[in-house]
């Protein structure tokens, strides 16, 4: 029997080895865990608690019985879940699973049963509770059998979070009991309450014991949820009641209380300890501290001296039995070191000498098939690559859209001069090549290496860069995109446009021939009298000097009383005079020069004049030269608000245009009358400032060039009728074609407009001639001949055609570059004008010159 | 408004192209193995014309491929073999791991390979495609046979590489269609006119190539993997196209003569026989034993006339030329001096028709001895040789390759032992109108053209060209520097008031001689084109600035190379002067 047991026990250790290794390490945890419940001794603190006493039956050494936990308190009950574990193992074999009772109807909705039972063998009872469990705190104990004489704990895997009960029930064979009952509580002894019982010295029950913290009878409910009974005197009168762990309330209203295992009624005692028998037991009885109120069989247990006993070793943590050594030596059924010697000392086999039979046979079926030439050595694999015809067939079809799609890669430059190991002594680099190449950047170099000379082939090194190259050019092969680039092969000549030859445009002025010489400042403005035979100029030197043409002397000089900025001669044939501006005053002169007849007719037309009967009050005054003013020439004065910058006559030589650049007001440009002495100003409004004016030579129109607009005025009707854009940051000059259609616009950025007014208000050619501002423009009278002059000292004269045919557009021919003016104080060509009836241009500078270009 | 709102990067560019690592994950490649593949194929990136657009609005810098490309990368059996490798190195390192070494032998056998054969011929669907292609082949090949047998990679590579080349050259040697051999510092270039495509390839020197630690020898490999099955299909067909035998056999003639007497003393056969051929001195066997006899292709006469008759008559001159050319050194008994690259020199020389032998010491398969009395040039690359024979020339290495390249042999006096060798010239260069010509390539020529060489007035003719040049342009800058000279005489004068007459100097193309006038029209022309410049629209006005730019520079190159060379000449002119004084 004795080795029965320990066979018995030997299959279960082996089979519960894993698990035995955890409990003291599990135990250690509860203290730290259940350090909470004193805190909450209020019946809130029931809200989570679970009941969940293991218990183990062990009818002589053989009945294992595990009642569920009851749960106190009906809230409670929703998601209660009544578990009974019974298991019952009569002497013989018999195991009993005792259903879930379930008495109350609504409360157990989401009751569970899971009733699970092991047999052990004789002798031995073993629970396994299930392992899964649906409350979130739980976790099974899994009760684990100990060699005899020592103890089984139920290890209970737990989780300590919330307040759990959870009495670990050891059962003891022969005769003695033990419990492991629930740790936590058993921690504070004074305030346990808990009792158990040992009838008849072996009988045992773990009991469950809440936390008392306030002496209420709920709080005080010490449940004994597990009994064992293990004495078989005890058995005959064994009242176990199977209810499960419910609340005994529900039984209140009927006489019984349960039901024992023979599914008989448990009857509940006559009459119930009401609180003064309560009360007086206490008093009376001496044991009453060790009496234990069994709720599931209503009736009162005493515990033994051996229980109280247990009961207190457990509370201090001790082992249930006395005897029992927890520091005994462990022995190893195995060493963890390698010994010399082997663990059996049995000789070896026969058969271990003796060859295999079998294996004769099959070693002497493959000998056989070797002979016979059946099984051949293995071919050795084909290393080297077998070359064949792969284009024997050339297929057309197998050119597919990618391979016209594929770009080819670049082939390698081939090597020039430069990379000759004895290259001609030219293409070597000289010292400061040299150092300039060891100092750029690899990708900046225009050679990748340095040019070297070797006297003979036998001196040439290794190129140190050859695998760097190679690989550079495999990087290339692979990560560079590729693209086809269409080159520009064009012939340059070919750009230049086909133009007439200026052979066949002359006449138009070619060479210099004539530089007046006299004024000491810069010439501002030139202007040449309708006849032609006279040139007038005014300069920085506050003097207006008048010049024959053909001869170059100087006729007159006029002193003003400031630089003169604009000077402009009548265009009337019949008039001799001269509008010279300086300073805020418009001086007209009459020169006395050329027939006598005109100069005459000029003077009765000024002194003509008649007041008119009503004054009005004009923005300018007018005033009558006389005295000594008058024999040097000046006839009028115009005294302005603002500095004059302009004057410009009219076609017909009764208007004059005069331009007083301000940028804030209204009264920028105005026009005279000569003949009436009246002047007006035209404009209402600010549109910008205003650079230049000009009359058109036909048609009542006025053209206003502010700094980027030149806007053209219909004076009859008062109203704009177009402005154009000229695309210039900055307009300097303006001209007029005299067939009043077209329009040349030079600006301070280097830039030439040619307007055609009929085909668009944007520039119908932009020339882009000189290599700095342009000063001046005009148009010949005649001739289709405009010019420009500008800060790069030339004059550049274009052919400038314009046809009677409105579908031809305009031709402009560059036609001569015209030298001759020094640049000063970075000023070079200020104006130019034309001769009215010769193909010669006049051009004023910054030298102090104007020069004659025929 | 109604309809799908139109969502940005869903069409037009944006799905025409896809990145770098979106098409690795679209494969289910390893970047090692996405390289690897396009290598293999050919795949490379396309830079999209709108890069934003394609990025979907982001500016960072990615590698985009075609997506159509990606997409034909997909059915690519290869790609299977790629994974089956991987799985195999898993294995194998496992079985390692275990030490398992049974394993380990049998998964080395059962190593999964691939070909490329397929690759190839979807790549190079005509073998002229595929010839076009070899340039790259080639230099890598040769590369890769110069290359120690340890490390950097397999030592089959090594091999194979080393096999094709010489195949190469013995195809190359047998077809006679060398054409250009240049000795540079990196290397040997040698270009073949092979089925009439130039290809040009890059012999690295015969030395141990210090290894750099920069280079990915893994990405050469694969470059190596796809060019040795290249060459070597495009050998096979080579071969068959002069009816040899493939893989090359040596004449049986030519293999009787080569069995030295203590051959089985110097390598086993399968060894030596790669040497033999590689010594390059016996002809090959061919398929079908044909007569010695060349036969002379003929260009059939076809009736033709003006320009065809033009051509038809360029073109058989040219292969007169060539013809002389492959019959080069037909008749001359070279012998190699060990000191001298023997398989460039051996190669070129029988290249062009040539018996050559060298050292039996240097190298299998001399066929005579120094000591050969009709030997006619000997090749020596040293200052100077103890024994001479009398009915030889003794040249130095460099007279072949310009032979070569000048299409003639050129007079060996240049070449002779201890002389100071005249420049090499690249083959490669053609020189257009503008660019700076050498004066040794203007001898050649003249050489070449059966003049006789008068270097001084060569020279002195091409000087006088320069000047003229330079005059022209520069006239009209004189000129108008005389009249602003005269301009500001004049105006100073008049500020002083001080008349001068001074007898002024006719200009003498104002007298009206031929010339002048010549002179005064260029200068017309010169303006008109001046004022026509200035009528340029701004486009084209800035294309003809950076066509006259790139014109300048090269003829501001070519000025300074004639510069240095003037200055060379000067300085060595005044030391010959020197010495001649110091030895008077």
């Amino acid at each position: 029997m004795r080795l029965w047991n320990e066979l018995s026990y030997f299959t279960c250790w082996i089979s519960h080895q894993a698990r035995l290794c955890t409990p003291p390490t599990r135990l250690c945890t509860p203290p730290t865990r259940l350090c909470t419940p004193p805190t909450r001794p209020g019946p809130a603190l029931y809200s989570t608690h679970q009941a969940r006493p293991c218990s183990v039956l062990h009818p002589p050494g053989q009945a294992l019985l595990c009642t569920p936990p009851t749960r106190p308190g009906p809230a409670l009950y929703s998601t209660h879940q009544a578990r009974p574990y019974s298991v019952l193992h009569p002497p013989g074999q018999a195991l009993l699973c005792t259903p879930p009772t379930r008495p109350g109807p609504t409360l157990y909705s989401t009751h569970q049963a899971r009733p699970y039972s092991v047999l052990h063998p004789p002798g031995q009872a073993l629970l396994c509770t299930p392992p899964t469990r649906p409350g979130p705190v739980l976790h099974p104990p899994g009760p684990v059998l100990h060699p005899p004489g020592q103890a089984l704990y139920s290890t209970h895997q737990a989780l300590y979070s919330t307040h759990q009960a959870r009495p670990c029930s050891v059962l003891h064979p022969p005769g003695k009991a033990l419990y492991s009952t629930h740790q936590a509580r058993l921690c504070t002894p004074p305030t346990m309450p808990g009792s158990v019982l040992h009838p008849s010295g072996k009988a045992l029950y773990s009991t469950h014991l809440t936390v008392p913290g306030l002496i209420q009878p709920i709080c005080f409910s010490t449940r004994l949820l597990t009994r064992f009974s293990l004495s078989p005197s005890f058995l005959s009168q064994d009242i176990r009641n199977t209810v499960g762990n419910i609340p005994m309330e529900w039984y209140q209203d009927y006489p019984h209380i349960g039901y024992n295992l023979d599914g008989k009624k448990i009857f509940k005692p006559i009459r119930n300890k009401d609180e003064l028998d309560e009360f007086l037991d206490k008093m009376e009885n001496p044991d009453y501290w060790r009496t234990v109120h069994d709720k599931t069989t209503a009736s009162d247990i005493r515990l033994s001296d051996e229980q109280v006993d247990l009961v207190h070793r457990l509370q201090k943590g001790q082992f249930g039995d006395v005897n029992f050594n927890e520091y005994e030596p462990s022995v190893d059924f195995f060493t963890n070191e390698v010994m010399i010697h082997p663990v059996t000392n049995r000789p070896q086999d026969k058969r271990s000498f003796i060859p295999s039979l079998i294996e004769k046979e099959k070693v002497s079926k493959l000998v056989h098939a070797i002979k016979m030439g059946w099984i051949k050595p293995r071919k050795p694999k084909e290393t080297t690559p077998q070359y064949y015809d792969l284009w024997a067939k050339e297929d057309p079809n197998a050119i597919l859209g990618r391979h016209k799609m594929h770009v080819p890669a670049p082939k390698m430059r081939l090597p020039g001069h430069e990379e000759s190991y004895n290259p001609p002594p030219e293409y070597l680099l000289t010292e400061e090549e040299r150092m300039a190449w060891e100092q750029q950047d690899a990708e900046d170099r225009k050679l990748p290496f340095l040019p070297q000379k070797h006297s003979c082939l036998r001196a040439v090194p290794a190129f140190s860069r050859f695998i760097h190259e190679r690989f550079e050019r495999c990087l290339d092969l692979y990560l560079c995109p590729r693209q086809r680039k269409m080159r520009v092969n064009v012939n340059p000549e070919d750009l230049i446009p086909k133009l007439p030859k200026p052979k066949d445009l002359q006449p138009f002025p070619t060479t210099m021939s004539l530089v007046y010489i006299g004024h000491s400042s810069l010439v501002r403005s030139i202007s040449a009298s309708p006849t032609g035979q006279w040139l007038v100029s005014g300069s920085d030197d506050c003097t207006v000097r008048f010049w024959e043409v053909n001869t170059g002397r100087c006729m007159k000089t006029l002193e003003v009383g400031g630089a003169v900025k604009s000077v402009a001669w009548n265009p009337n044939p019949a008039v001799c005079l001269v509008a010279v501006c300086f300073e805020s005053t418009v001086l007209l002169l009459n020169p006395g020069l050329g027939d006598r007849l005109v100069v005459s007719s000029t003077d009765q037309l000024i002194t003509s004049y008649e007041p008119p009967e009503e004054d009005k009050e004009q923005a300018v005054t007018w005033a009558l030269s006389e005295g000594p003013e008058h024999d040097n020439g000046h006839r009028l004065t115009l005294t302005h608000p603002k500095a004059v910058k302009q004057v410009v006559w009219h076609g017909k030589g009764d208007y004059l245009a005069s331009v007083m650049p301000d940028n804030s007001s209204n009264l920028q440009v105005l026009i005279h009358q000569v003949s009436k002495r009246r002047t007006q100003n035209p404009f209402r409004k600010n549109k910008g400032l205003v650079q230049c004016v000009s009359f058109h030579p036909l048609r009542p129109y006025f053209f206003v060039a502010t700094q980027r607009y030149v806007r053209v005025y219909n004076l009859i009707k008062q109203e704009l009728t177009k402005k154009l854009m000229t695309n210039c940051k900055w307009i300097s000059s303006m001209a007029i074609h005299p067939g009043g259609d077209n329009l040349i616009c030079g600006s301070y950025d280097c830039r030439l407009a040619w307007f055609d007014l009929d085909l668009s208000t944007k520039p119908y050619k932009m020339l882009r001639h000189h290599k700095k501002a342009l000063r001046g423009v005009a148009y010949h009278k005649h001739y289709p001949l405009f010019a420009s002059g500008a800060d790069d000292g030339s004059v550049i004269i274009c052919h400038g055609m314009v046809y009677n045919d409105l579908l031809q557009n305009p031709l402009i021919v560059p036609v001569k570059v015209l030298k001759g003016h020094q640049i000063t104080h970075d000023l070079g060509v200020l104006d130019v004008t034309f001769h009215p009836t010769q193909p010669w241009v006049f051009s004023s500078g910054a030298d102090a010159t104007i020069r004659l270009f025929t | 408004m109604g309809g799908l709102q139109k969502k940005k990067y869903e069409r037009g560019s944006a799905t025409n192209y896809i990145t770098r690592n979106k098409a690795r994950k679209k494969l289910q490649l390893s970047l090692a193995d996405f390289r690897r593949l396009c290598i293999l194929k050919g795949i490379y990136p396309h830079e999209p014309k709108h890069k934003k657009k394609v990025n979907k609005g982001s500016t960072a810098p990615r590698t985009f491929y075609l997506l159509k490309d990606i997409r034909f990368l997909l059915h690519e059996p290869i790609v299977r073999k790629f994974r089956e490798y991987k799985v195999f190195v898993r294995k194998l390192r496992k079985a390692y791991g275990k030490a398992e070494w049974t394993a380990v032998e049998r998964l080395r056998d059962n190593k999964p390979g691939y070909k490329l054969d397929h690759i190839i011929k979807e790549r190079y669907p005509t073998f002229i495609d595929a010839l076009r292609d070899i340039d790259d082949a080639l230099s890598m090949c040769f590369l890769f046979s110069t290359f120690a047998r340890t490390g950097k990679c397999h030592v089959q590579t090594i091999t194979l590489c080393r096999r094709l080349t010489v195949e190469w050259m013995n195809y190359v040697v047998t077809s006679r269609s060398l054409r250009k051999v240049f000795i540079s510092i990196k290397g040997i270039y040698y270009q073949a006119e092979v089925l009439g495509q130039l290809i040009t390839w890059l012999v690295p020197y015969q030395f141990a190539h210090d290894h750099p630690t920069d280079v990915d020898y893994r990405v050469m490999a694969t470059f190596t993997e796809m060019y040795t099955t290249l060459f070597g299909f495009i050998n096979f067909r080579l071969y068959q196209t002069l009816n040899l035998v493939y893989p090359p056999k040596l004449d049986s003639k030519a293999e009787s003569e080569l069995k030295a007497e203590h051959e089985e003393d110097y390598a086993m056969d399968s060894e030596s026989y790669l040497e033999k051929l590689s010594a390059l001195s016996a002809s090959l066997a061919r398929v079908v034993a044909t007569a010695e006899e060349e036969e002379e292709n003929q260009l059939d006469q076809f009736p033709a006339d003006g320009e065809d008759l033009e051509n038809m008559e360029a073109r058989e001159k040219e292969q007169k030329e060539q013809e002389a050319q492959n019959r080069l050194f037909e008749g001359l008994k070279f012998f190699l001096n060990r000191e001298v690259p023997r398989e460039s020199l051996a190669f070129i020389l029988r290249c062009f028709g040539a018996e050559v032998s060298w050292d039996k010491s240097l190298c299998i398969g001399g066929t005579y001895n120094v000591t050969d009395e009709t030997i006619t040039h000997q090749i020596v690359d040293r200052p100077d040789i103890d024994k001479q024979y009398i009915n030889r020339y003794y040249i130095q290495p460099q007279w072949v390759f310009d032979s070569v390249n000048a299409k003639m042999r050129l007079p060996v006096e240049d070449y002779f032992l201890g002389v100071t060798l005249p420049p090499h010239l690249s083959p490669f260069v053609e020189e257009k109108d503008g660019d700076y010509v050498p004066p040794e390539k203007l001898k050649l020529m003249a050489l070449q053209r059966g003049e006789k060489h008068e270097e001084e007035e060569d020279d002195d003719d091409d000087d006088d060209d320069e000047e003229y040049n330079d005059e022209v342009d520069d006239e009209d800058l004189t000129e108008e520097k005389n009249l602003k000279k005269m301009e500001d005489q004049r105006s100073q004068g008049k500020q002083t008031l001080a008349v001068k007459v001074t007898p002024g100097k006719v200009k003498p193309w104002e007298t009206g001689s031929v010339g002048n006038k010549v002179r005064l029209e260029k200068e017309e022309k010169a303006e008109e084109k001046r004022l026509a410049i200035m009528m340029m629209k701004k486009k084209e006005k800035y294309l003809y600035d950076k066509i006259m730019f790139g014109k300048k520079r090269t003829t501001r190159e070519a000025n300074k190379l004639a510069a240095k060379r003037k200055a060379h000449e000067d300085t060595s002119k005044a030391e010959k002067k020197q010495k001649k004084a110091k030895k008077q």
